[in-house]
């Protein structure tokens, strides 16, 4: 079953670029739509012309250039692509390098895998750009990426090329493992306490900082034209560390509790590095104000709470109240289906704190925009800024708002009539493949029954059992995978 | 001295969280909704419309309605009357913090507790309660043995589901129906499964998952052939020889087929079993979860069974199934014939019920059916639709009265009337807004 899904996604990661291809060198032109542009106002009855991947135009009177595709968009709306601050999509196995406490040479980069069904999902979401964190077993984690939702390209497609890099830290429960049991014979793991997670982050940044200095000096003197000099021996846990240090990785840190936010900034302070965001920071509205003042982003759920003791003081105020101190706020998923309507969980802090809707929309399009660095490039619908837009059949604040289309760069990677259109075709190859699957199995099992009775025949016993299909993992189970790794 | 002011503190910080949104009760009164659009669910929106309520039910409604003296007047110009909504398959009140298992009451030791009813622990202090209501669910029914979200779930008959308004001071006074129905939690079978002891996934044969399945599926048989001997020794067997056993007299109302069975399950597989076996059986079932309930709809169909779908907003199950398999799920099985009831599953997520339906209208399911699908459907499955579900004279008062659409994400709660009460929209939530905006006021 698992591998006729891994046929038919490729399938679709075939059709994708083929479509994709056939827009690239022209023009797309969007039009009669309400543009949500989030940086100055929407514009009703208004269009978006697309050119070269990027948005050369928007206004109220754009005229298609010759051989551009037109997109009658009237009644609908059209907004900044949603990127979606805390993500793990898109990532082959686990998002948990959970043996040591500091887990920095860990890169999720490494493991992206551009099939994964969740990136179509989330396109269909309207999510086009995605922060893929490390999980959050580690006070110091792994690496992490962000990458675009360009389903089906390779691997190497996948990363936001200018955005920095980031690294996952983690406060609290997860890193202290306290609603985890090490398997049998495992000794549990230091820290076990906040106060030891605040000792890894010190100890390392200690190291990491005479490690920075062991590279300074050997720079220095080598500049001064020293010979025969040996370079400090290569340590990839601490490489990631440095670039903290120098301003050249982001720090992602996911905490709940107002004392842990607070110890991160003392500590961060101390070593003289920034934190870019507080990650899930469901108690950042009782700080909001020393959040602001560090400059850290705040990046939560809408109205998850209560899971675990340190979510019980978690409220779907939490964006607004962040918001109002003059945090920049945005609102992210942690989990592939929540990202899928991101749109509806902005439209949460309008009624928990009163945001306005524009305000609502930069949740999850600017302001994460400025959380990863990228505002230059992404966010809003802006002259210069990339083609990432997604276009709604209703406001998208709307419970009944469905996405339409969703644009990456200019180009269609999502189309929910073309979804629907190639249903039947897809159903038809599914069943090809499975009587196909069938029709071997049974050669297998008769070719097997062959085998034992020639061997029985010989005296000899067979050397293979037939082989057992295996099931995927059924919705509870997959979510505890995810619960147990990344909450 | 140190100690005793902490523990003035812990005090104080209990009264404000554990009683105040009990405090917010008052007696029960007469009330007229005057002047609102009244959408009874039983029949077509009145146009300004009135609602009286009396003595904790609802006494009146209609467009040309005579206020009392005596009412407590609450003028709606301009905002919408709904019944309040039911969220049928939850863990209210049996799980404060999924994690902390020293606040979960969810999943007991064995396969077979059919005695247990999840009134016995239900917590009317649950801070989940008034965070609850204030999104405009006003009643639910809890159900032992299935966490949820962030539970595991555990067991085979896993005890009795309780029906139950979202205020009060004690259970006695929120119930509606003590034991709605008989959870079972239908098993699977299942050659691949995550085992958390070692975090990694194990793998059996289809032969002896199949012959797991078979013992258990037997065992189940076993209960219900010993509850309807129990029955008939206890009606027509010596008394002296009687011995009193507390499971198989919680089967008896199950085997007679008067207390419903709510089957758990997802996968067609499942379903198709579950079915057929209560179709042997005769027992009356409700499908909860029916994740693919689509692909047995003609079965679910010809039985009459209906269905408590899961979150529409969840994943679907299998890779290659369409995107939106889960969100057109409620107007396909609509489609078909079949009565349907949207939940959460959950505890802290109750309170997105009216997204879920909302996003069913979304893709496909017409608006009224949503709105059934989230007040009077559940109702009539658990047979207690003359006393909640609809506005109309003699149910219980379990009312909302809104800004606007009450599946619309943005639309507002402004009266919460409960068991006829005028309950307040206070939660843990606002207080804690509340508490916190004063200190960002205070410019920190």
């Amino acid at each position: 079953m698992k591998r006729v899904a891994g046929l038919l996604a490729f399938a679709f990661a075939l059709l994708t670029p083929a479509l994709a291809s056939a827009q690239d060198s022209n023009a797309t032109l969007i039009q009669n739509a309400t543009i949500l542009t989030i940086t100055h106002g929407n514009i009703e009855h208004g269009s978006v012309l697309i050119q070269d991947g990027k948005i050369a135009a928007v206004g109220t009177d754009l005229k298609a250039p010759a051989g551009a595709t037109v997109i009658d968009a009237s009644g609908q709306f059209v907004m900044p692509g949603i990127i979606d601050c805390h993500s793990h999509i898109a990532v082959e196995g686990s998002v948990n390098e959970g043996g040591p406490a500091v887990s920095s040479m860990a890169n999720i980069a490494d493991v992206l895998n551009p099939e994964d069904i969740s990136i179509y999902r989330d396109l269909a979401g309207g999510v086009t750009v995605a922060n893929i964190l490390h999980g959050s077993a580690n006070p110091i984690g792994g690496q992490t990426v962000v990458i675009k939702l360009r389903w089906g390209k390779s691997p190497s497609e996948l990363p936001f090329q200018g955005a920095l890099p980031g690294i996952k830290f983690a406060l609290g429960e997860n890193p202290k493992r306290s609603n985890f049991q090490p398997p049998p014979g495992i000794p549990p793991r230091y820290p076990a306490t906040r106060l030891g997670v605040e000792e890894v982050i010190r100890q390392a940044f200690t190291e990491a900082r005479e490690y920075k200095k062991q590279w300074d000096d050997y720079n220095q003197r080598k500049a001064a034209g020293e010979q025969n000099l040996m370079p400090p021996r290569r340590n990839e846990t601490l490489v990631p560390l440095v670039e903290v240090l120098e301003g050249k990785r982001y720090v992602h840190s996911h905490c709940y509790r107002a004392d842990e936010i607070l110890m991160l900034m003392r500590v961060a302070k101390e070593f003289g590095f920034k934190v870019r965001t507080f990650q899930h920071v469901l108690e950042g509205y009782k700080v909001a104000d020393e959040i602001a003042a560090s400059g850290a982003g705040g990046s939560t759920f809408s109205d998850w709470w209560a899971y675990k003791a340190e979510a019980y003081d978690a409220i779907p105020y939490n964006a607004a109240l962040m918001s109002e101190r003059g945090v920049i706020v945005s609102i992210n998923s942690d989990d592939a289906e929540e990202a899928s309507h991101l749109n509806q969980e902005a439209a949460k802090a309008i009624k928990y704190g009163g945001l306005s809707s524009n305000d609502a929309l930069k949740l999850v399009t600017l302001n994460p925009a400025i959380q990863l660095g990228i505002d230059s490039r992404v966010g809003s619908i802006d002259v210069g800024k990339d083609a990432d837009l997604v276009i709604y059949n209703h406001d998208p604040l709307s419970v009944y708002a469905v996405v339409q289309k969703t644009f990456i760069d200019g180009q269609v990677y999502f189309d929910r009539q073309r979804d629907i259109a190639q249903r039947p075709e897809l159903a038809k190859e599914k069943q090809a493949l499975i009587d196909k699957e069938k029709k071997a199995g049974e050669e297998q099992k008769k070719a097997a029954e062959e085998q034992k009775k020639a061997a029985e025949g010989t005296g000899k016993k067979p050397d293979k059992k037939p082989e057992q299909k295996k099931k995927p993992p059924t919705e509870i189970e997959s979510h505890g995978a995810v619960a147990g790794g990344a909450l | 001295m140190r100690f005793s002011t902490r523990l003035k503190f812990v005090i104080l910080f209990i009264s404000i969280f554990c009683i105040s949104p009990a405090h917010a009760q008052n007696a029960p009164g007469v009330y007229a909704i005057k002047g609102a659009k009244v959408f009874p669910v039983s029949g077509a929106p009145i146009e300004n419309g009135t609602v009286i309520i009396r003595g904790g039910k609802i006494v009146t409604v209609g467009a040309n309605v005579e206020v009392p003296a005596d009412a407590q007047v609450i003028d709606a110009a301009g905002l919408e009357v709904y019944p309040g909504l039911f969220d049928p398959f939850t863990q209210m009140g049996l799980n404060e913090i999924g994690q902390v298992s020293a606040t979960v009451d969810i999943v007991e030791l064995g396969d077979f507790n059919p005695e247990l009813v999840a009134a016995t622990a239900v917590n009317p202090a649950s801070a989940h309660i008034p965070v609850t209501r204030a999104s405009g669910i006003t009643h639910v029914i809890s159900a032992p043995g299935i966490g949820g979200f962030d539970q595991s779930s555990g067991g085979f008959i896993t005890g009795q589901a309780s029906a139950f308004n979202l205020a009060g001071w004690t259970m006695d006074e929120m119930q509606i129906r003590r034991s709605v129905a008989m959870v079972i939690n239908w098993p699977s079978i299942r050659t691949r499964s995550f085992d958390f002891a070692t975090f990694s996934f194990k793998t059996k044969p289809y032969d002896e998952a199949k012959k797991e399945y078979d013992n258990k599926i037997n065992e189940l048989s076993d209960w219900l052939d010993r509850a309807r001997h129990y029955a008939q020794v206890k009606e027509k067997g010596s008394p002296s020889l009687f011995e009193r056993d507390l499971k198989l007299e919680a089967l008896i109302p199950v085997v007679e087929g008067k207390l419903p069975v709510l089957v758990v399950a997802g996968e067609a597989r499942d379903i198709r079993n579950a079915v057929e076996f209560c179709a042997k059986q005769n027992l009356k079932m409700i499908l909860a979860d029916g994740s693919q309930a689509f692909k047995v709809k003609d079965l679910l169909k010809e039985k009459k069974i209906p269905v408590i779908l899961g979150p529409t907003e969840r994943t679907p199950d299998e890779e290659d199934m369409p995107y939106d398999q889960q969100l057109t799920q409620p107007e396909d099985l609509h489609a078909a014939g079949i009565s349907i009831a949207l939940s959460s599953f959950g505890t802290a997520f109750s309170r997105r019920l009216s997204q879920y339906a909302g996003t069913a209208v979304a893709y496909g399911l017409p608006y009224d059916e949503a709105l059934k699908a989230v007040t009077i459907n559940a109702a009539e499955m658990f047979g207690i639709a003359d006393q909640i579900g609809s506005i109309q004279p003699g149910k219980i008062a379990n009312l909302i009265v809104t800004n606007g659409d009450p599946l619309e994400i943005r639309t507002e709660i402004r009266y919460l009337f409960i068991n006829g009460q005028l309950t307040s929209t206070g939660n843990r939530h606002r207080d804690l807004y509340e508490q916190y905006h004063k200190r960002s006021q205070a410019g920190h």
